[in-house]
């Protein structure tokens, strides 16, 4: 379970100060695949990196399964981020690795042994169905298999969590479709919770259970994805729906 | 027509152990100093990348002072640094003249100039990987080793041919001060005895060794490449 607790974050620059997230309170559930949307600059960025401590909140809380990592530092922390995977809008696979090389990455930085981490990689990419592909480099590859590489390196050291950042962003539609089905699989079959960053309603809808909407650093509206579509209160909420509505009959 | 050959085969039967003993000597000197100097501005380089604003550990204050020696020792023009260095090289391999004696200037005013060229190389590297490392639960170092450093190896590796080639004509210039190498000869025989063969010939030799190294270095940083 992830929890915010009346979590604020400031940015301190040269032009001042920029509140990107203000009083954030947010529960996940433990198996859930939960929908974090708004539009870009509204914070949703830096609300999943306060999950992992990619940015420290400058007031307020984040626990996971009930314990407070806020503070978390060292060892602990490098420990927590290792049951915590990711991925980005930008894949951000290492350029001179294979992709098996790739995939053992968060596992040889723990030091596992070589063959372990060797075998672990293999049956990832078989579950992300990129068996015989392991020898070849990023480069070699299209967007939707970089992103499903990246999604086997995420899971190498057994996460409880994945989050994703604008994961399909990247992507054409087809694409898309094809990673939300892969990450539905990994919800369900291995269990992990799902935090999806988006900006298109239409991942939401495709993928998730419960959403909240985030609009200017506060959260707008949360429930259930079948609630907030079906009747949204935040005018920004009907404004998302009513763009992509828009843009599909267009 | 003239006995180009014959005129060349005498030419190399008198001069050619010179030749080659001041060429080993010239990639002695080079190559200890480059492989030393890239100790330690690797090292240098990675504690400036970390204390750069908005890096793993933000440090303003130490990343000035050092992006302000390394500009400073990147300053000094070589001819003057290497004299006012010869007390320390003295004080290191107890000679003021030689080849142990070249290498000690050289290698000093060659780690500010890598740490820079390895710190470019480093910047290569997109924020992003950075960010994946870190999510992983990398630690600074193994970031520095396993991402800054093997993302831009063959960025690193054609820096470092930048590198030995510039040193090769530093090493001219220490050469000219009783250092050794191709540099010695040029000046001790071709300048000051009017031998104006030997000049020709110590330059093309240093034309050669240049474009080994260069086209060395294309193959291998190529070959490493996998963007």
């Amino acid at each position: 379970m992830i929890e915010f607790r009346n979590l604020s974050k400031t940015f301190e620059s040269k032009e001042g100060t920029h509140k990107a997230l203000h009083d954030i309170n947010l529960t996940i559930a433990n198996g859930d695949i939960f929908g974090i949307i708004g539009s870009s600059g509204a914070g949703k960025s830096t609300l999943v990196r306060c999950i992992n401590l990619l940015e420290r909140p400058t007031s307020g809380a984040v626990l996971i399964d009930e314990i407070d990592v806020t503070n978390y530092k060292g060892r602990q922390l490098l420990d927590l981020r290792a049951r915590i995977g990711m991925i980005f809008q930008d894949f951000n696979l290492f350029s001179q690795r294979t992709v098996l090389q790739n995939v053992t990455f968060p596992l040889e930085i723990r030091h596992d042994k070589h063959e372990h981490a060797v075998q672990r990689a293999r049956e990832l990419l078989d579950l992300v169905g990129l068996t015989n592909m392991e020898k070849r480099y990023p480069a070699q590859l299209s967007g939707g298999q970089q992103q499903r590489v990246s999604i086997a390196r995420a899971l190498a050291n057994h996460p409880d969590y994945l989050l994703c950042d604008e994961a399909t962003s990247a992507l054409d539609t087809l694409t898309t479709d094809s990673i939300l089905e892969l990450i539905k699989q990994i919800n369900r079959d291995l269990g992990v919770t799902v935090v999806i960053i988006t900006h298109a309603m239409s991942v939401v809808e495709a993928a998730c259970n419960n959403v909240a909407v985030i609009n200017d650093s506060c959260i707008v509206e949360q429930g259930s994805v079948n609630d907030v579509f079906s009747s949204p209160k935040a005018d920004i909420t009907r404004r998302l729906l009513r763009l992509e509505v828009g843009e599909a009959n267009a | 027509m003239p006995d180009v050959f014959g005129w060349l085969q005498a030419f190399f039967a008198k001069n050619g152990d010179l030749f080659l003993d001041a060429t080993v000597d010239t990639l002695i000197i080079v190559s200890v100093s480059t492989l030393i100097s890239y100790v330690f501005g690797i090292f240098i380089a990675m504690i400036s990348k970390v204390t750069e604003p908005g890096s793993l550990h933000p440090l303003p204050l130490i990343n000035a002072i050092l992006g302000w020696i390394i500009n400073m020792g990147r300053s000094i023009p070589y001819v003057i640094l290497m004299v006012a260095l010869i007390p320390l090289t003295r004080l290191i391999v107890g000679t003021g003249i030689g080849v142990a004696a070249a290498i000690v200037p050289l290698t000093i005013a060659a780690i500010p100039f890598v740490a820079r060229m390895v710190e470019n190389s480093f910047s290569e590297v997109s924020p992003g990987r950075i960010e994946a490392g870190k999510a992983f639960g990398a630690s600074t170092i193994q970031i520095l080793l396993k991402v800054y450093i093997a993302e831009s190896l063959p960025s690193i590796i054609r820096g470092a041919a930048i590198t030995y080639i510039t040193l090769i004509g530093y090493s001219a210039i220490a050469g000219a001060f009783g250092a050794g190498g191709l540099g010695d000869v040029a000046v001790r025989f071709g300048y000051h005895r009017y031998q104006t063969e030997i000049m020709i010939a110590t330059v093309i030799i240093l034309i050669i060794l240049v474009q080994i190294v260069q086209s060395l270095s294309d193959l291998i940083a190529r070959r490493l490449d996998k963007r």
